[in-house]
């Protein structure tokens, strides 16, 4: 897939996000917005996820450790066509599927596991990159992060040992965003060095600006050719990308926007890619 | 007489019975935290080394990677000391297996107080209740070796988290191969219409004890194996209330949250008697060897024949208030 159908797509996955987020009137618009470029790409380009068979067992595995962010992935996988766009409008109400945290009992197709709790999700990868390697078959299993979540003492519980059984399979995918609830994740609890930690443990680090849709197809194609130890992309972004009003603002965690602000949202995603689009064509 | 068939700890039935699984089911995947050898993994480990692993010890790990086996299609059974499992993991079991209801088995080993001189930190005494308050949790506590190994085979066809709590020491083998086992039918061990005594796990063999003690005092005791805690088997307890009119619940685990409570649950609903709830008395455990601890704590015999005088004079005052 070209690079200026990934933008196109994540303008359009943007708009998801703060649409269904202002007729839910609750959720949290940041960590969704700062992921939608890593997403977009994992699954329009590298993951092999057919939506009609979602549960094929030659299938990638992506798990959502940062649950919260699910606005994100829910609009990804309507685009898919996993379920219709209009679905998610039903996002956090009573009877709707699509729960405020991912949940497999609504077999929905596209989520693996229920998410939510923070540092779960890359244990749960672990598990499922070892069946692939007993099994003896090819799929990656791909977990996103958040970089608040690398707080919790679980996660260092699965980096140990994603590396102890060199799971080439597992790309771990942290979305930096810099902020947490509190505030700053460097004035709460600061995780740095983020990228020396992951390379004491033993994993093949990538760096890059989780915004650059170049740099993150080239980070995923270097996963995919394989360092006998699991790879972590650790992708610099921005809390609230792409909504002015939103960027990194802690407050835009768990706040969704007005009727008012939604406009002005939508004006600007189109504007922005308008712009990028015309970047990329020069 | 009780008949029994010579002693062997209940966890002995957790490693074999995987062994077994493993020969017959290559969907069977066991993991460990460090704690292999003392819950009797290394049969498994040694016979099949690619479906083993050790997480080291790092009990939220170990419930992630089995869940994520789960996910990709192995029924995956995990072991570790009752309460570092169910009590350090409890979150990612709640959140991850059972909300996702993944083929999770639980299997928590060295219950009870009969773990004895490691003490209070290692005696698992309040799994039975967080485990059981948990949606789509099934708990099971066999009573001796023979049952936990038919638990634990039981539980690998059974879709679904489950939790099966055994034990490190030597106790009496009470079933034999042939004894009938399903998950959440309780088995009478015994007959008598005088007082129902309902029991899991070690306690089964006081209760059977204790029913030699009341004969001869002329109590005919309905001894009951309830070793599925939940899915409980409601038909059975209300049918032994109605008959009995009184009822004992034994357990080596707190009074709170239990199976006494369970039944309590089930009986207050339904055909409310007096009951009497044998078990350790929102205390800590201790150091000790297993039999002194087990008398220090009062779950002997002694203390279920006790209990069964207390229920039924209470029995008595509660017949006159009635009628």
């Amino acid at each position: 897939m070209e690079i200026r159908n990934l933008l196109t797509i994540s303008a359009n996955v943007r708009k998801n996000i703060v649409k269904m987020l202002n007729i839910s009137g609750s959720g949290h618009p940041g960590g969704s917005l700062s992921a939608v470029e890593l997403l977009v790409t994992l699954y329009f380009k590298y993951m092999n996820f057919n939506p009609k068979s979602a549960f094929d067992p030659d299938r990638d595995y992506f798990i959502l450790s940062k649950g919260h962010s699910c606005p994100v992935l829910y609009s990804i996988l309507a685009e898919l066509g996993c379920f219709s766009i209009s679905e998610l409008y039903t996002f956090r109400k009573i009877g709707s599927r699509l729960q405020g945290h991912p949940s497999k009992n609504e077999r929905i197709p596209g989520i693996e596991v229920s998410t939510g709790s923070l540092g779960y999700g890359l244990s749960i990868g672990i598990g499922i990159a070892i069946g692939i390697k007993q099994a003896k078959k090819r799929n990656r299993v791909y977990v996103l992060m958040g970089d608040g979540e690398q707080q919790e003492g679980s996660v260092w519980e699965g980096v140990m040992a994603a590396s102890h059984y060199k799971l080439d399979n597992l790309c771990a995918i942290i979305d930096d965003n810099g902020m947490q609830i509190d505030g700053a994740t460097k004035d709460i609890m600061n995780i740095e060095p983020l990228a020396d930690k992951y390379k004491a443990f033993g994993w093949n680090v990538i760096s890059i600006d989780g915004h650059n849709i170049g740099d993150i197809d080239k980070s995923y194609s270097q996963f995919i050719k394989g360092y006998k130890k699991p790879t972590v992309i650790i992708a610099k972004t921005v809390k609230g990308k792409g909504v002015s009003f939103m960027e990194n603002l802690a407050i835009w965690h768990g706040k969704v926007p007005s009727s008012e602000e939604l406009k002005k949202a939508l004006k600007e995603i189109d504007k922005n890619l308008k712009q990028k689009l015309r970047n990329y064509n020069d | 007489m009780i008949e029994i068939f010579g002693k062997k700890a209940t966890r002995f039935g957790f490693g074999d019975a995987i062994v077994e699984l493993g020969k017959t089911n290559s969907k069977i995947f066991v993991l460990g935290a460090d704690t292999a050898c003392s819950v009797m993994l290394n049969n498994f480990s040694e016979m099949f080394p690619d479906r083993f692993v050790n997480v080291g010890i790092a009990e939220t790990n170990l419930i992630g990677i089995a869940s994520g086996l789960a996910i990709f299609g192995f029924v995956p059974f995990i072991s570790t000391y009752g309460i570092f499992l169910a009590g350090r993991a409890w979150e990612q079991i709640r959140t991850t297996v059972c909300y996702s209801n993944l083929n999770v088995k639980l299997c928590g080993s060295h219950a009870g107080l009969m773990v004895g001189p490691d003490g209070a930190t290692h005696q698992a005494l309040e799994e039975i209740s967080i485990m059981r308050c948990i949606p789509r949790m099934k708990v099971i506590c066999p009573c001796d070796y023979i049952e936990t190994k038919k638990a634990i085979i039981a539980s690998a066809y059974f879709e679904g988290p489950v939790y099966v709590r055994f034990g490190r020491e030597n106790i009496p083998i009470l079933t034999n191969e042939d004894s009938f086992f399903k998950i959440g039918k309780a088995n009478i061990l015994k007959d008598g219409n005088d007082v129902a005594v309902m029991a899991c796990g070690t306690m089964v063999y006081e209760s059977l004890l204790a029913a030699e003690i009341l004969e001869k005092k002329g109590i005919k005791a309905r001894i009951i194996n309830v070793h599925t805690i939940k899915p409980i088997d409601e038909k059975v307890i209300i049918k032994a209330a109605i008959d009995c009119g009184v009822v004992v619940t034994v357990e080596e685990h707190q009074i709170y949250g239990g199976l006494g409570s369970a039944i309590a649950e089930v009986l207050v609903k339904n055909y409310p008697v007096p009951i009497e709830i044998v078990g350790i008395n929102d205390k800590f455990g201790e150091s000790g060897d297993p039999m002194s601890l087990l008398s220090k704590f009062g779950l002997k015999y002694t203390n279920i024949v006790n209990a069964v005088f207390k229920v039924l004079k209470r029995k008595k005052k509660y017949t006159k208030r009635i009628f």
